[in-house]
């Protein structure tokens, strides 16, 4: 028994970082209609500058909001200068450039800072919950943050009239811009949006699993998977996707165990947990394809 | 010159002019070669990760290129200099089969030397048999590198996996009480080589294994898999993991408070990238078994050979980081490379090549830990067998115990 609740404990821990991720790509969907591969990468990147920014004497929460502030301008500025040219572009172009995009923060984080794990800080106290062993205070203090970032996305979304313009650019160009809306612009912003928020994201998941180029390539595959499952168009089913899956995988591992227990046999265990929770995934999407909580998108034609 | 006069005379007073004519071609050449060797040059074929997942790899392609410059530079292998190809794979195996036919069928290399890693090279095993091309000092720790009846062109270098999980059995079964060992293991041939190995080595006590997790290697955390281990009550922990995970589990049986006899594998023993990022609050105490220099550790501070490799790493190799042991395996494997090439005398082919490789005697190499030797013969190719233990004490490893062997299967 102590071993399911520490189980679905560690899941919930685990789901917060896929919840993070999930996020940012729900943000580029909200906002441009696409899905960014290159997320994880350039969360990753982010987290690289803050990193450094950490390295060069400042304050935690300093480097934070500064890397924040820089992954927006770089996000702008990617959707400028990169993919501004590809806007009448068929999709696979952009596919391709997203794939380019990944392969390039790899590579340069790499001959940058190298490949070898660092460790990163976590701005949270240590066991101050009293409740380590269950659940860390870092990974209680992701489950915060994501939370918070949640809410204010909701927020600027649902009340702001910048947030309004924004999802109405990503949804109808054409009738936005007779509105009135710089759709253009819209467009960088939601990428900058996009790329502040994985930056907390990656900020969050680097001190779980350290630092390293590659250390979103797993991660990204969970987010997709829990983004998908609560519905892509929805920041808040995104996140309670993302916290599915956590804590699916590792049920699927300790009831494989306790079956391997009771019965002598191996059905399921660690080496399947992925795959079951996709499993149940593609099935929850057969039946309801834009997910738990997505909205149903009609398109007139 | 000597050897040559001594052959045309040799030839000269033989009564066939068919040997004379031979002995004409010896005056001309100083020796005897296959492909990719002549009397100038010496060309060496090397595959590497440097992109992809496994790029923090790369540094040894690096350094290996690095400690080449520095043999050329001090007159070559008896005076031919070395020209080392290295090309990237990816870590990719389809994409080293490629670049391998290229290194032997375009650039004609005279051998491989120390590709790394343990799909590629498994991916291009039969190729290099059936071509007879040395396939010497792979970067890769599996067991079935040294099986010289089947692949009689391939050799490993470093002490195999299969090996070491025997060695740590045996310490288990001799100073753990009552042992119920929890074994955690990356799902794939690396991580089963060892599993094979500590099964092995406990024999009839194979029962104690009480609890095997597996992850993957695209699973984000092994948290899981920890909470599970501690939950079978085992007081002995057996860590197959590569150097996140290892950070990972190690920190994460802290945090839950379980504290086994923890074994970890030498795959994983940076203390820059492993211990350290994983705390050394809770590393302590942790055995594992070693056969390099680590430049992390103080006790070789005064080391004569550390000494010539930091002097190496600052003229040949600057900007790598002197922390990172790579650099150390590179240098250490490329002297037993440079040292095979340099018994092959003036006979350099490609079978006289793994005759030699085959045929290392208690060689020294600089960086083996003291006690450790390169010892090779035709039917024994696993070139180092001998690992030192060692426990993690303050902010380092310190040796214990003697030099432990085992054959492996």
């Amino acid at each position: 028994m102590e071993q399911l609740i520490q189980q679905i404990a560690s899941g919930l821990a685990n789901g917060a970082i896929y919840a993070c991720v999930a996020l940012a790509l729900v943000m580029i969907f909200v906002s441009t209609d696409h899905i960014n591969f290159a997320q994880g990468e350039m969360a990753m990147f982010s987290t690289y500058i803050s990193w450094q920014l950490i390295q060069w004497g400042l304050d935690y929460w300093v480097a934070f909001f500064l890397a924040v502030a820089i992954s927006f301008v770089a996000g702008v500025l990617i959707e400028r200068i990169v993919l501004r040219p590809l806007h009448n572009a068929p999709l696979l172009s952009i596919v391709v450039v997203f794939i380019g995009l990944l392969a390039i923060c790899n590579s340069v984080a790499g001959t940058v800072w190298s490949y070898l794990i660092k460790e990163y800080p976590t701005p949270f106290p240590k066991d101050v919950f009293g409740m380590s062993g269950l659940i860390g205070a870092h990974q209680l203090g992701v489950v915060i943050v994501t939370l918070v970032v949640l809410t204010l996305l909701y927020v600027f979304f649902r009340y702001t009239p910048l947030g309004l313009a924004m999802r109405a650019a990503a949804q109808n160009p054409v009738s936005a811009r007779l509105a009135g809306v710089r759709v253009d612009w819209m467009l960088a912003l939601g990428w900058g949006l996009a790329a502040a928020v994985g930056a907390v994201a990656g900020m969050m998941v680097a001190h779980i699993v350290y630092l390293d180029p590659n250390m979103m390539a797993g991660i990204l595959l969970y987010a997709f998977a829990g983004a998908l499952l609560g519905g892509i168009s929805n920041p808040g089913g995104a996140v309670l996707g993302g916290f599915i899956v956590g804590v699916l995988e590792n049920l699927v591992a300790y009831l494989g165990n306790a079956i391997e227990k009771g019965l002598g046999v191996y059905i399921i265990g660690n080496g399947e947990k992925l795959t079951v929770a996709l499993i149940i995934v593609i099935t929850v999407l057969t039946l309801k394809p834009s997910g738990l909580f997505g909205r149903v998108v009609v398109k007139r034609v | 010159m000597k050897t040559t006069r001594r052959g045309f005379v040799g030839g000269a007073s033989a009564t066939a002019a068919l040997l004379a004519g031979g002995a004409a071609q010896a005056q001309a050449q100083k020796g005897k070669y296959d492909e990719g060797a002549s009397d100038t040059e010496i060309k060496i074929g090397h595959t590497n990760p440097y992109s992809g997942p496994a790029s923090a790899y790369g540094v040894i392609g690096k350094a290996e290129e690095a400690y080449w410059r520095m043999v050329n530079d001090t007159g070559g292998i008896n005076g031919r200099k070395v020209k080392f190809i290295t090309l990237d794979d990816g870590y990719s195996p389809p994409k080293t089969v490629e670049v391998v036919r290229q290194l032997v069928e375009q650039e004609k290399v005279l051998c491989l030397f120390n590709p790394l890693g343990t799909p590629t090279n498994t991916a291009i095993h039969k190729y290099v048999n059936l071509k007879k091309i040395p396939h010497l000092f792979l970067s890769t720790g599996a067991s079935k590198w040294g099986n010289p009846k089947e692949f009689p062109w391939t050799m490993g270098w470093q002490p195999d996996y299969h090996t070491e999980g025997v060695i740590y059995a045996k310490h288990i079964l001799a100073n753990v009480k009552d042992p119920k060992i929890a074994v955690l293991m990356q799902n794939d041939d690396y991580g089963k080589d060892y599993y094979e190995g500590l099964r092995a080595g406990l024999g009839k006590d194979v029962g104690k294994i009480v609890k095997h997790a597996t992850y993957e290697v695209t699973d984000p955390t092994v948290d899981s898999q920890v909470i599970q281990l501690k939950d079978s009550g085992a007081n002995a922990f057996f860590n197959i993991t590569t150097p996140k995970f290892a950070a990972q589990s190690i920190r994460r049986a802290a945090e839950i408070g379980w504290k086994p006899a923890h074994y970890l594998n030498s795959v994983s023993v940076s203390v820059a990238t492993v211990m350290k990022p994983a705390g050394f609050e809770n590393s302590q105490n942790i055995i594992t078994a070693s056969y390099l220099k680590d430049p992390t550790d103080k006790q070789f501070d005064n080391d004569d050979d550390m000494k010539a490799w930091r002097a190496w790493m600052a003229k040949y190799n600057p900007g790598a980081n002197v922390a990172d042991i790579n650099n150390v395996f590179a240098y250490a494997v490329s002297y037993t490379m440079g040292k095979t090439l340099e018994q092959c005398g003036n006979e350099l082919t490609r079978a006289n090549l793994m005759k030699q490789a085959a045929s290392l005697k208690k060689l020294k190499v600089p960086l083996l830990l003291p006690g450790i030797t390169v010892n090779t013969s035709p039917t024994d190719f696993y070139p180092i067998q001998s690992v030192r233990l060692a426990q993690f004490k303050g902010e380092s490893w310190e040796l214990f115990g003697e030099v432990m062997s085992s054959e492996s299967a």
